[in-house]
């Protein structure tokens, strides 16, 4: 089983919004275990790609499929039972929770209690409890927050709760974790901590796909790029093709994010 | 790791239960007046409800105007399955449950596919025709005339006749019912709610379904409200339609709000409240303005839920649980403070 199957393929995926057409026709497979971001200028149609891969949004034409199942019209939580989770650009942490229980609640879909198991609380309610409780542990552990377990979700510091939104899209195993502009409002050092978590994960085998503008990090982790503009793909390939691609670096790169480019130079 | 440190999470501690249930048993102790245990029976009728009810409207925040056809329906259910079948009155309990449960299921299903607060729509027009429905089916529930010669309930050979023994009867109920709905809240079922309220997109990314969700709660306060009827049936033992009409519904949604939505011990302060405050009613109105209908309760409680909203909208119970922690806390916020930012430079460094 060691061919390179792709574990996602995006087939022609367009979605038109009124007269507007914000993703034509794109299409890219991910492998897996692979780092793979999709980059475009703002408004180049990245978060709807993105909302319709997570079933947030329904695709005009075109189907995605995750590991040969369709996802097409399947609903986000049914998508995560399948073994896709995210994080999300503008931080979606439950804020009415703890830190721990934000992570626990990442678990939700790898437990069986049901409401008459939980009302009862049969012993093995209580021993999965404290089962997920130290598993949940261990992945804040894993992305460095593990000493803020007990604080309210909310009163985390804006690159922490980052770092928890990773550890609770990670604890359920999933097999393919989507990263929204996960550097996004980081500062240098919260995003090399960041960094040093997603390379860590993929190491375990995790597969990554994201969505972001820091040309930097794009281009020091990701094994393969795929650029969109204005809603048509544009370019695909290795950081340094997408570098000596003269479309990209004409629609996007030249223009706009020369000190990206530089830096990585 | 082991369950204490469970407990740093869930306060699953039976002592404060156990203490308020003791000094409540201890009741009779003081006094005997049946008077007092009457509205003490009815409080804990209404807390029944209130805990589902509460659960529903605080953690999958639904808002339900149509508890008051579940409560007749358990009412219902155990009075023509005893008094005209001679069924045993707990097996009558559970078909009434399992009768309220499908209900539920038949309202609940197509009403939380659409988004919004479209069950308190749903529940207003359903609570209407079930009240209609124990109206006008009176070869079976005896219409507007009412059911008449409920029997009493009874238990391993101890009938369940007076007040006192309700009294015990249905709070125990409670008390088992507190602990039922803390668990479901302290466990993968209640974080699957409360994410619902944190970031509902990010509840449906980590596989929490949403509708499924909020139609197990709806179901679950239906049965609550359910078995609290069936209880009050047989403690009555004489029903009409009018215990079940929407301003009912109203009221228990008052209680829930009087003692905070959500809150399970609320349910019970805010049963106890409206009970208290529409028995000084009941008393002192008449004999202040005389003529004067019947119409100033919902006057007086729409009011007063106007007044809760405004300046006390998360209730009474979370505002004295503020007051007491704030002086609880005073002498020892320093060294808590100082304990948290010892463990955030000891993470630091690793």
């Amino acid at each position: 089983m060691n061919d390179k199957r792709p574990i996602l393929s995006v087939e022609n995926l367009t979605k038109v919004f009124g007269g507007v057409v914000a993703v034509d026709n794109v299409s890219f497979a991910v492998d897996e275990g692979e780092i793979f971001a999709v980059i475009g200028p703002n408004g180049a149609g990245k978060s709807t790609l993105f909302n319709m891969i997570t079933g947030v949004l329904p695709s005009s034409s075109g189907n995605v499929y995750f590991q040969e199942k369709r996802l097409t019209r399947k609903k986000p939580y049914q998508i995560a039972q399948l073994g896709i989770t995210r994080t999300f650009q503008n931080l979606e942490v439950f804020d009415n929770m703890t830190v721990i229980e934000n992570v626990m609640t990442g678990a939700h879909i790898t437990m069986k209690t049901n409401i008459l198991t939980a009302g009862l609380r049969l012993p093995n309610v209580k021993k999965e409890e404290i089962r997920i409780m130290e598993r949940s542990m261990e992945a804040l552990e894993a992305v460095g927050i593990s000493h803020l377990a007990y604080e309210l979700a909310d009163r985390l510091p804006y690159g922490s709760q980052r770092l928890l939104e990773i550890a609770r899209a990670a604890i359920s195993n999933p097999k393919l974790i989507l990263l929204d502009e996960p550097m996004a409002g980081l500062n240098s050092e919260e995003s090399r901590q960041l960094v040093e978590v997603i390379l860590k994960m993929r190491e375990q085998g995790m597969t990554f796909l994201f969505v972001e503008h820091d040309m930097e990090t794009v281009m020091s982790i990701s094994d393969r790029i795929v650029v969109i503009d204005n809603g048509v793909k544009i370019g695909e390939g290795t950081p340094e093709e997408i570098y000596q691609n003269p479309q990209v670096v004409a629609a996007y790169l030249g223009d706009e994010e020369e000190e990206g480019v530089e830096a990585y130079a | 790791m082991n369950s204490k440190s469970l407990n740093k999470i869930y306060n699953n501690s039976l002592l404060g239960p156990m203490i308020f249930f003791a000094v409540l048993l201890c009741i009779p102790l003081v006094t005997s007046s049946n008077y007092v245990f009457s509205i003490l029976t009815m409080v804990g009728f209404y807390a029944l409800v209130c805990i589902g009810l509460t659960t529903l409207t605080g953690y999958a925040g639904q808002i339900s105007l149509g508890h008051a056809a579940f409560y007749g329906i358990g009412a219902y259910s155990s009075a023509v399955l005893t008094g005209t079948y001679g069924l045993n009155p707990w097996l009558a309990i559970i078909i009434g449950a399992v009768i309220s449960a499908i209900v539920a299921l038949i309202v609940g299903i197509p009403t939380f596919k659409l988004k919004g607060y479209y069950l308190a729509l749903a529940t207003l027009g359903f609570g209407i025709i079930v009240f209609t429905l124990f109206k006008e089916l009176s070869s079976i529930t005896g219409g507007s005339n009412g059911f008449f010669g409920i029997p009493s309930i009874s238990l391993f050979g101890f009938e369940f006749i007076t007040d006192i023994s309700y009294f015990y009867l249905i709070w125990i109920v409670v008390f088992l019912a507190i602990l039922f709905m803390r668990n479901i809240i302290h466990s993968r079922i209640g974080r699957g709610l409360r994410s619902i309220e944190g970031s509902e997109i990010a509840a449906d990314a980590v596989g929490v379904n949403l509708m499924s969700y909020k139609l197990q709660m709806f179901v679950l306060s239906a049965i609550f409200a359910s078995v609290a009827g069936s209880f009050l049936a047989h403690y009555v033992s004489f029903i009409n339609p009018d215990l079940f009409v929407a301003n009912t519904s109203i009221f228990f949604l008052i209680m829930v709000i009087i003692g905070g939505k959500g809150n399970i011990w609320g349910s019970i302060v805010g049963a106890a409240i409206y009970v208290l405050l529409d028995e000084l009613l009941k008393h002192y109105v008449p004999l202040l303005l005389p003529n004067v209908g019947g119409e100033f309760e919902i006057v007086f409680f729409g009011i007063l839920l106007v007044l809760m909203l405004i300046y006390m909208p998360n209730g009474l119970v979370p505002q004295f649980e503020k007051i007491v922690s704030k002086f609880k806390r005073k002498p020892s916020a320093n060294s808590t403070l100082q304990s948290i930012s010892a463990n955030a430079t000891g993470g630091d460094n690793k």
